[in-house]
């Protein structure tokens, strides 16, 4: 790919990425943010493409659009009764996200450009047009086996974890010969009542 | 600005870094605030790659790392969201600033 047509793809999948990512920000409907995050999560995949991690891209598209954004559509859909969350208001703490945004902007680019500076443009060490996903195996296989194996084991407690807390009963607690003999179709203890003021003091 | 090198793909990641924090300490959502933990998490695994892409020796370990920043996040996702539920079943409110229950 000539330095021209890799210049314009980058733009615009960096274009992509970032475009979203602002209307995320100054939206407040929850859902538009949802669909708004599907552009942005198109974008890297495009730029790890761009970077020659064709199984990452693939991995992104996958893991991230297939898999967690569908997730937090269902998050909103089942919990769309809350109040506030359509037509929410669309900030708080606007000023210091806006003071913390801008400086870890400056600050990260001051780091990269200084990072970058003293060799220029580094050349790219990977050929671009080799798929990486042998040589991403083989690493997991070999140097990364034991990461592997641990993330694994995550992997297995945050599925356990979150099949446990997304439970639709409240009765955690209760072992189940305490509740052997009675009805518990419902909620034992009703929901606490909630106001602005949280609970009780 | 033909020559796109690493540096370019750096200035991205800082400003998708920067837009996660903006939309982390902005909304009262807590599937809202996980969109931009979900931006941050991208911007990181971004920089990983182009640090292996952009490196001196061939590596692919950056892509390695970067497919255990994917894993996390996807395990993440998954906790978080399940414990909004409960937030939701519990408290009836899905806003990080109302659950605040150990503070009183």
């Amino acid at each position: 790919m000539s330095d021209a047509a890799f210049a314009l793809a980058f733009y615009a999948c960096a274009g992509l990425a970032v475009v979203p990512a602002v209307a995320i920000l100054l939206s407040s409907e929850i859902v538009r943010q949802a669909f708004w995050l599907l552009g942005t999560l198109t974008g890297v995949a495009g730029l790890y493409l761009l970077l020659g991690a064709d199984f990452l891209g693939l991995t992104q598209v996958l893991v991230y659009i297939g898999g967690i954004l569908i997730l937090m559509l269902f998050g909103v859909m089942l919990t769309q009764r809350a109040k506030g969350t359509y037509g929410q208001a669309p900030t708080t703490r606007a000023w210091p996200a806006g003071l913390i945004g801008i400086g870890a902007t400056l600050m990260l680019a001051l780091a990269a450009v200084a990072a970058t500076a003293g060799s220029g443009r580094l050349a790219p060490t990977l050929p671009a047009t080799t798929g990486t996903t042998r040589g991403i195996g083989e690493a997991l296989m070999s140097g990364y086996i034991l990461p592997f194996e641990m993330v694994s084991i995550v992997l297995l407690a945050a599925l356990v974890g979150a099949a446990f807390l997304a439970r639709r009963s409240t009765e955690v607690a209760a072992p189940p010969s305490l509740t052997a003999g009675a009805a518990t179709a419902g909620p034992a203890t009703p929901p606490a009542p909630a106001g602005p003021a949280g609970g009780q003091p | 600005m033909i020559a796109v090198g690493a540096t370019h793909f750096l200035v991205v990641a800082a400003l998708l870094f920067a837009l996660g924090m903006g939309i982390i300490i902005t909304r009262r959502n807590a599937i809202a605030v996980l969109v931009g933990v979900e931006l941050v998490l991208n911007a990181a695994a971004l920089n990983f790659i182009t640090f292996s892409r952009y490196s001196t020796v061939p590596n692919v370990d950056g892509q390695v790392v970067a497919i255990f920043v994917i894993i996390l996040a996807a395990a993440e996702a998954a906790v978080a969201l399940a414990i909004v539920l409960n937030l939701y079943h519990v408290l009836d409110t899905v806003h990080v600033d109302e659950a605040d229950e150990l503070r009183d």
